[in-house]
């Protein structure tokens, strides 16, 4: 870090007195309504046999391969979605508008189209699969690759917000300073830029990292659904709850608390920031 | 952050719809049944019914609308495993047909369904994308590990149909897919991302054409039930007899072989 961050609303925002009722039943009922369904998750979990349930090495491979997919999607995501956010944030050209409405897609897109989506494309007989088989052998579907690319997909946008968003609020005045004296506009961004943001890409990173993880549309109709290769937390409660519902909550509640445990440590840290 | 700049009728519109969420009593249960509570005789009829029976139930679902003007049939479809669950948690059912007798038991060992009747039985074959590209023709090639192969997971009756099947013939398969169920084993074989699957007859003949399917003498060792009961909760319980009468009889009958079930 080579300077602070401009200080945004340093104060207290908070007012004295009395708050208004109809914005804080609201916000309860807010609350409780987000809230209630995880504690249910709680109420409801077996834990008796949550020990021995954990332990399976079923979950326990589920596990893993949610972290590390979720891991892998997330780098992907910053290394090509930085400079995404950098375009969309820096650079005038036509149809910006138009790319920008694009990146965002993803976010408002049923997963399961997604998957579809990419099927079509990165598919066997799909248009760039085809190639991308007879070309190099390598098939996307089924495989774990298949996975983080499902989850690229779906994350990516969290991440590109999250930068673009603070591309804006950054100081320009730094980068010119940089220009002036002589550094390219790569150095600029290497040097100035990027550590100016830093904190504005690891909010956008958990976010995505936890989007990742949390995949489950996407996946399952893109990458299958195979213990090891392709079956990530989400898709092993799904199936769970076929036949197992006590089975699904455990699933559940480990996903629930690795998603808090990461979001709580590091959204005090960065997300809200100073 | 991410949502800082949102105009304030979309806060104000997020607001409005939060409260007439939590203000209603029994959000997203029972919405179509009002009429039955309230004392006159109920109109719709909701129908849990197995995936494979989508085509051949809603075709069924029409012929019970013509034949009684004024009501109307809603159906659920969906993995038979996860349409029992949901109605063991209370969801609004008449009627469910399941594709297996073990989902069903789920039920009525709830104690939330009448009898089961068993109307139809269903029987796999191997799916395979049109061209046949794996050159497959009988059960034995699924075990190539060169062949792609997609099968149900055993959770769901296509799954546990499979597994019997390739029991039998005592072969061992590693699918690079399990798939929640039948139609999204089927899709895969659609679009050709696997080189076979195990299917039901009645999909195959669904898909129109799409893929072809290849009997095999092993399927009669797997084949499954389908048992129909009316559920002893259900809202429209006469309407849930009429329907399930209608499955069963004749004309029932005739709607489910010509998609490839076996009514004997």
């Amino acid at each position: 870090m080579t300077s602070a961050p401009p200080a945004r609303h340093t104060g207290p925002g908070a007012a004295t007195g009395r708050p208004p009722w109809g914005l804080v039943v609201p916000a309860v009922l807010g609350l409780a309504f987000l809230v209630l369904p995880l504690a249910g998750l709680l109420v409801r979990a077996p834990w008796s046999t949550l020990p021995r349930r954990l332990a399976e090495p079923q979950v326990l491979e589920a596990l893993r391969l949610s972290l590390v997919t979720a891991t892998i999607a997330t780098a992907v995501c910053l290394l090509l979605g930085v400079p995404l956010a950098w375009l969309l944030a820096r650079m005038e050209f036509p149809g910006r508008r138009v790319v920008r409405a694009l990146v965002t897609v993803p976010l408002v897109l049923p997963p399961v189209v997604g998957g579809v989506a990419l099927l079509l494309v990165l598919g066997r007989r799909g248009l760039a699969g085809q190639w991308l088989e007879s070309a190099f052998g390598v098939t996307l579907p089924f495989t774990t690759a298949g996975v983080v690319v499902a989850e690229a997909f779906v994350a990516m946008p969290f991440l590109v917000i999250s930068v673009e968003g603070a591309l804006r609020a950054a100081d320009q005045r730094f980068e010119e300073a940089a220009a002036t004296l002589g550094a390219s506009r790569w150095t600029a961004f290497v040097r100035v830029t990027l550590p100016l943001i830093a904190p504005g890409v690891v909010a956008g990173a958990v976010l995505c990292w936890a989007r990742a993880l949390g995949e489950f549309g996407a996946t399952i109709t893109f990458a299958g659904n195979f213990p090891g290769t392709t079956r990530t937390m989400p898709l092993a409660v799904y199936l769970a709850l076929e036949t197992e519902p006590e089975a699904a909550i455990v699933l559940s509640l480990v996903l629930l608390a690795v998603s808090v445990a990461v979001l709580a440590s590091l959204r005090d840290r960065w997300v809200s920031g100073p | 952050m991410l949502f800082g700049r949102l105009p304030r009728w979309a806060a104000g519109l997020v607001l409005v719809l939060g409260i007439a969420g939590c203000g209603s009593p029994q959000p997203a249960a029972h919405q179509g049944s009002a009429p039955a509570s309230s004392g006159a005789a109920a109109t719709e009829v909701t129908v849990f019914a197995a995936a494979s029976l989508t085509g051949t139930f809603t075709e069924l679902g029409k012929i019970f609308e013509a034949a009684d003007a004024g009501t109307t049939v809603k159906f659920n479809f969906g993995s038979s495993a996860t349409l029992a669950q949901q109605i063991t948690q209370g969801a609004p059912a008449d009627v469910f047909a399941a594709a297996s007798p073990a989902t069903m038991k789920t039920v009525t060992d709830a104690g939330l369904a009448g009898t089961p009747v068993t109307f139809v039985r269903n029987k796999l074959q191997i799916a395979v994308p049109a061209g046949n590209p794996a050159k497959v023709d009988d059960l034995r090639d699924l075990a190539d590990p060169k062949v792609k192969v997609a099968l149900c997971a055993e959770q769901v009756p296509c799954g546990a149909a499979a597994v019997k099947a390739l029991a039998a013939a005592g072969l061992t398969v590693t699918p690079v897919t399990l798939e929640q169920d039948v139609k999204a084993t089927l899709t895969k074989v659609e679009l050709g991302e696997v080189d076979a699957a195990l299917v039901y007859r009645t999909d195959v003949i669904a898909s129109g054409g799409k893929v072809k399917g290849i009997e095999f003498p092993e399927a009669d060792k797997a084949i499954n039930d389908y048992p129909i009961a009316t559920l002893s909760k259900a809202p429209a319980g006469d309407l849930a007899r009429r329907f399930v009468d209608l499955v069963v009889s004749r004309q029932g009958k005739d709607v489910l072989a010509k998609a490839g079930f076996d009514t004997a």
